[in-house]
């Protein structure tokens, strides 16, 4: 074994990498949950968005339709989880759950004639002399584009929950629904433009694994990384910046067992493996004593006649 | 304009009628979907629902409807407790196969000895196995108020990696020249859950039908029962009425735990025969519809374990004669699981035409 062979800058530049997954689709989720709604679909979103980004970029040619279908495709399927939870008043748990379970299903069968294939590669920001100074370039200047955008929607989505009108609308609706609907908002419009954005943060997720971090197609490719997300946001108590640190956080995990797979440590490559599922668990029951940040409404089915 | 409203009490007859609408749902969209892969979708349908069991070859694949059907009940039942109380474990694909590892372990740790004794143990170390994995949600739970969703999630990918590392580590076959995988427990005739192979009929279908006679016994003449229902109908009350939460949901994490490592150990020791690296096939994920579809009723989640192991078999069966690919079969059983969620609106409200008033 040999740990020496592990380069820092790389494992921190890779993290990044590893994380924006994570990131696209918790960020997105956290904006659903800050609606009041409960959206455990997150992991048939993001595969759905694996594929359909794949399939649009691979018969295009280009990473960036790709991801536009990615997130087109993951609202689509979200929009099931809003005829479910908010026209048919159904249990945002169990909607949840069938949308994972459909979107797994559904995504095998876009799949079925895209094993092997290889997506066109994705740009890297290349700014000359900043991309090529040493440590700093290759974290801060070198990165491909959708790392970015994660960032952005991060800061975005705080801006957005802080600063604006719009932002303390959506609070109001996820704190108590039925005092919003009082103050004439529109609750259930509010809720489906979330869960919408949410989908198609979680089908960019799903695409970021399936174009560039893989990249190419498997069934189930995603791995619970839907799920994990849905810790994150849970461990980040709602905060959008405590996503990012939480995100990175998995991604430094995720990436430092796959190089400690490749230095060859004396633990099994199974033990390594296991070993994000098991620090999720960790972090989960250290936080959980954060109970109160939820919202209030959080998960709780809306109707104007009650 | 349709408005909605809702019933006093739900409505006995829709809540009936839901399953059998979104079956048919399920079949006429079902249907589309084969119609647009190009395949004929009345011979689909035929293939899947009609063929397995009036067909010509009815007589192979009755008994298949026993064996996949078992392991889904004896899961879906455990999970229905839970559910009903509003305690989510979706991890019970880990707990079946913590349940297969356990058992197929104490059986292993007695080969070739031959003694009546041995299975009854492996049946004990499978409930065990599947119990002790579902109590690290519910511990967790009911110490830390870590969510039991996410936890019992996270657990299936840690059992997916322990049951590759067993069957490439310590419960390899040893005379297996160095092929992945342990013993076949069909080998070793003091460790096998087959009754009669030709029948389909081995000891998890007859655990199968003991859980589906306790849970309704429990559910219906029991206060534990009772307090599980008033959990989940009203959770305030129920704190009133002196139910404990804490106990409440460690019993029901145990019981699904328990059973659905039950169904691993049978599916081991019986149609499955060895530990492998791709030995769960997802029994866990399907439960959790058939509990729905079962409407979270012992007698339902028979009748529906019953319904959803036919589309596995006439999935197979489509997937060799139609070529329908399997994942076809996958996005069915999930459509059916929307349709019954978007149909069970009816049982608690109902529709009104009604033209639109000044507030």
């Amino acid at each position: 074994m040999d740990i020496s062979s592990i380069n820092p800058v790389l494992l921190i530049a890779s993290l990044m990498v590893a994380a924006t997954p994570i990131l696209l689709a918790a960020i997105g989720e956290l904006v659903v949950e800050k609606a009041g709604v409960l959206n455990l679909g997150v992991e048939g979103m993001m595969i759905t968005g694996a594929i359909a980004g794949f399939a649009a970029a691979v018969e295009t040619g280009s990473p960036f339709v790709g991801f536009v279908a990615a997130a087109a495709g993951g609202a689509a399927l979200s929009m099931l989880f809003v005829l479910l939870t908010q026209f048919a008043l159904a249990n945002h748990v169990a909607s949840g759950l069938a949308l994972t379970l459909f979107g797994l299903g559904l995504s095998a069968l876009i799949g079925q004639s895209y094993g092997g294939v290889k997506p066109p590669p994705i740009g890297k920001l290349d700014l000359g002399p900043l991309s090529d100074l040493p440590v700093i370039g290759p974290i801060l200047f070198s990165q491909d584009l959708v790392v970015y955008l994660g960032i952005a929607l991060v800061a975005a989505v705080w801006a957005l929950l802080k600063f604006t009108r719009a932002g303390l609308v959506l609070r109001a609706v996820g704190e108590s629904h039925d005092a919003a609907h009082a103050l004439g908002y529109k609750v259930v419009r509010i809720r489906i433009l979330a869960i919408l954005f949410g989908g198609a943060c979680a089908g960019l997720g799903g695409a970021y694994i399936s174009l560039v971090r893989v990249p190419q197609w498997t069934d189930g490719m995603t791995a619970g990384v839907g799920w994990i997300a849905l810790a994150l946001v849970v461990f980040a108590s709602w905060r959008p910046w405590r996503v990012l640190l939480g995100a990175y956080l998995f991604g430094g995990i995720t990436v430092l067992q796959l190089n400690l797979q490749a230095a060859g440590v004396a633990i099994p490559v199974e033990y390594l493996a296991m070993s994000p599922y098991i620090i999720t668990i960790v972090v989960l029951v250290i936080l959980s004593a954060d109970k109160n940040k939820a919202p209030a409404s959080l998960g709780r089915i809306f109707h104007a006649s009650q | 304009m349709i408005v909605l409203e809702k019933r006093p009490q739900p409505s006995r007859a829709w809540s009936l009628a839901t399953p059998v609408l979104a079956v048919v749902a399920t079949m006429v969209f079902g249907g589309l979907l084969f119609a647009l892969l190009g395949k004929n979708p009345v011979e689909a349908i035929r293939t899947i629902f009609w063929d397995p069991l009036f067909g010509e070859f009815a007589f192979y694949y009755r008994p298949q409807l026993l064996v996949k059907g078992a392991p889904l009940v004896l899961i879906a039942i455990g999970l229905s407790l839970g559910f009903k109380a509003g305690i989510w474990n979706i991890g019970a694909e880990g707990q079946y196969i913590m349940g297969a590892i356990c058992g197929a372990a104490v059986g292993l740790a007695f080969y070739p000895l031959d003694a009546w004794y041995v299975f009854p143990l492996m049946v004990l170390g499978g409930a065990l196995g599947g119990w002790a994995w579902a109590m690290i949600p519910g511990i967790l739970k009911v110490r830390f108020g870590t969510n039991e969703i996410l936890v019992s999630l996270m657990l299936v990918y840690v059992a997916e990696q322990l049951l590759a590392s067993m069957s490439l580590g310590l419960l390899k076959n040893p005379e297996g020249f160095g092929f992945p995988g342990s013993r076949n427990l069909n080998d070793y005739p003091s460790a096998s859950s087959w009754i009669s192979q030709d029948l389909g009929m081995h000891w998890g279908v007859v655990a199968a039908f003991i859980a589906v006679i306790f849970a309704y016994v429990l559910l219906n003449r029991h206060m534990a029962g009772f307090h599980i229902r008033l959990t989940g109908d009203a959770p305030r009350a129920a704190r009133f009425a002196g139910v404990h939460p804490g106990r409440l949901i460690l019993f029901c994490l145990g019981v699904s735990g328990a059973l659905a490592g039950l169904a691993g150990l049978f599916e081991v020791a019986g149609p499955a025969g060895q530990i492998t690296i791709d030995f769960n096939t997802g029994y866990g994920f399907t439960a959790i519809i058939v509990a729905f579809l079962g409407r979270l009723h012992p007698v339902g989640i028979l009748l529906a374990g019953g319904l959803m192991a036919l589309t596995y078999i006439g999935g197979e069966a489509a997937q060799s004669q139609m070529a329908l690919p399997a994942a076809a079969i996958q996005v069915f059983q999930g459509m059916l699981l929307f349709f019954l969620l978007a149909l069970d609106l009816l049982t608690n409200y109902r529709l009104r035409l009604k033209t639109r008033e000044v507030a």
